[in-house]
């Protein structure tokens, strides 16, 4: 498996939205690259015809009625929000005038 | 003996008596609180206004004879990852500093349907990345045993609690063994259920597919009471199980002669186990056979790939997870300016998450991103089915597993690197890889500090990790041990 390069680390977090010093992004570099070596071993056991477990217990499509319930209130949900006016986040403006 | 030596079981007879009141319970759990909180540090946020109107009412409805559980006015600490109403929930991170639920976590209805005051809310590893609690964003938590070392982690908080008596029984979280490692180095019980045991509606995620709230407690007896109150299918959380809850402590005291007890090799001789740790952990095992259980050794020839297969799973999962963290509906926003929306969240992102955090973001992100998802995601999901079946297989032989919880016991701050810790979860990982239930029950001393024998069980058989766990601790009394604080 080859080295992460710098322009991967950066590409990484630019999908991650992850605003970081160059200093830091050359660290995490260093860790990330340590880590895929130790996730090397992986690669050598034989996993050919095995199936993936992405769930340890065996469960698909749980379903229930689809009924109207009552929603979180609006005045408590807003108030978290750092910057909440009404019923609304405010964020910078996103649509080009 | 003071109130808060009693255990919850103890303190839940006195309460049906009319010995004494939720008010008196609670008054003097916050008078522990105070003599021993300065040294301890395991609250970050006390709720002593709200626990003693709890207790109040509490005490109104015993007076008036309306039918109580039997927690009914026993306190209880929550780790801080578990929603609260309109208490402070921050993950022990800065981007949630702020942050107050607009709801309760399923397991904290179930909590107040129990009557049980909440003291506080625990400090943890930041979004419970970690293993000693030191990557907490906002205070350091020190073993009540002794202060100069780690109480484990993540939910290090809740287990320094209750072994130091500030609550009988404590709520955490297990992704990796952040219950049970926690536990063993504290020197009380601890267990992550069985996935699906318990709704996880309300707990702020880390890696969904391993994620397990439980219990922590100072016996097993009060372990089995607060699982009972937790346990259950829920339609909120859609992986919960639809399946019946045994009654625990009903079961408790059935023993374990006949029982066949597998010894995990690569767990209990392999490299990375500290001498002092095996020896109490064999001894454990001695009396486990003494009490006529079978024991012999059986190899999960998998399992030393549990350590790579997590730190693929649990990143790339939390990079999801930890997606909706972005400063606009929650949270904490970045000060400074931004050029657009992206930018905002970038900022708010960058300032919010501590180093930790980070780290495991970018380490997911990148096992997810285009060109390396087959190399590492879905390799390790494909060796995630070769533990299970590993598992699987001795489940058709034996009855429980053994193992010691953690390879050492707790360590002073700093001691070792990032690297370097995250191999304290040898043990319990496995566990969590392949959903089973796991238990930590305390066998002994090292050099003055505690080690923790793991139980783990098949699916759904809690009532009898329960079982041998109880067993073990009537024949020790390790868990009559306190720390002197």
């Amino acid at each position: 498996m080859p080295a992460i390069t710098p322009e991967e680390v950066r590409h990484v977090a630019m999908l991650a939205h992850l605003d970081l010093s160059a200093e830091e992004l050359d660290r995490i570099g260093v860790e990330l690259n340590r880590i895929l070596e130790y996730f090397a071993q992986l690669q050598k056991i034989d996993t050919e015809d095995v199936p993936v477990t992405s769930h340890a217990i065996p469960m698909t499509n749980v379903f229930r009625e689809d009924e109207v319930q009552a929603s979180l209130p609006v005045d408590e949900v807003i108030a978290n929000a750092p910057d909440g006016v009404d019923e609304f986040f405010r964020v910078p403006r996103i649509i080009e005038e | 003996m003071q109130l808060h030596e009693l255990t919850a079981y103890e303190l839940s007879k006195k309460l049906a008596a009319g010995e004494i009141s939720a008010r008196e319970v609670v008054a003097g759990y916050y008078e522990r609180i105070q003599a021993v909180e300065d040294r301890v540090q395991a609250f970050v946020c006390q709720t002593r206004e709200l626990a003693e109107k709890k207790a109040a009412e509490i005490d109104e409805k015993r007076a008036a004879g309306e039918p109580l559980g039997p927690l009914a006015g026993v306190p209880i600490a929550v780790k801080d990852l578990l929603c609260t109403k309109g208490l402070p929930t921050t993950c022990c991170s800065k981007i949630l500093e702020d942050f107050r639920p607009p709801y309760d976590a399923t397991v904290i209805e179930r909590c107040h349907q129990a009557h049980m005051p909440i003291v506080g809310k625990t400090n943890m590893d930041e979004f419970a990345m970690g293993s000693s609690t030191e990557n907490s964003a906002f205070q350091v938590t020190r073993n009540p045993w002794d202060l100069e070392t780690v109480p484990g982690g993540s939910s290090g908080g809740s287990a320094a609690a209750v072994a130091a008596c500030e609550a009988p029984l404590a709520l955490g979280s297990d992704t990796g063994g952040s219950i049970r490692q926690p536990a063993a180095l504290c020197g009380i019980v601890g267990m992550k259920p069985t996935y699906g045991r318990v709704s996880r509606y309300g707990l702020i995620a880390y890696a969904s597919s391993l994620d397990q709230i439980g219990p922590f407690a100072r016996t097993v007896t009060d372990c089995a009471l607060l699982l009972q109150v937790i346990a259950g299918h829920d339609p909120r959380d859609a992986t919960s199980a639809d399946l019946p809850v045994p009654d625990y402590v009903a079961t408790l005291d059935a023993g374990i002669e006949g029982l066949k007890i597998g010894v995990i090799r690569e767990l209990v001789y392999g490299q990375g186990i500290h001498p002092g740790v095996k020896a109490r952990v064999l001894e454990a095992i001695d009396t486990l056979q003494n009490l006529g259980a079978e024991c012999e050794e059986v190899s999960l020839p998998n399992i030393d790939y549990s350590m790579p297969v997590y730190y693929i799973i649990a990143p790339a999962e939390c990079s999801s997870n930890l997606a909706r963290f972005d400063g606009v509906r929650y949270g904490h926003r970045t000060n400074r300016s931004v050029s657009d929306i992206y930018d905002l969240f970038a900022k708010t992102r960058g300032e919010g998450f501590g180093e930790e955090v980070r780290l495991r973001i970018m380490l997911g992100t990148y096992a997810l991103s285009t060109g390396y998802y087959d190399a590492y995601y879905l390799k390790a999901l494909k060796v995630r089915t070769l533990i299970k079946k590993d598992f699987d297989t001795a489940w058709e032989k034996y009855d429980l597993l053994v193992c010691p919880t953690s390879p050492t016991t707790a360590w002073k701050f700093g001691e070792f690197d990032q690297l370097a810790l995250k191999l304290a979860d040898i043990c319990t990982i496995p566990v969590n890889i392949a959903g089973v239930a796991g238990l930590s029950v305390p066998c002994g001393f090292d050099d003055g500090k505690p080690v923790g024998l793991q139980l783990i069980g098949k699916p759904f058989s809690e009532d009898l990790l329960l079982r041998a766990a109880y067993a073990y601790e009537q024949a020790t009394d390790w868990h009559k041990q306190r720390p002197a604080l």
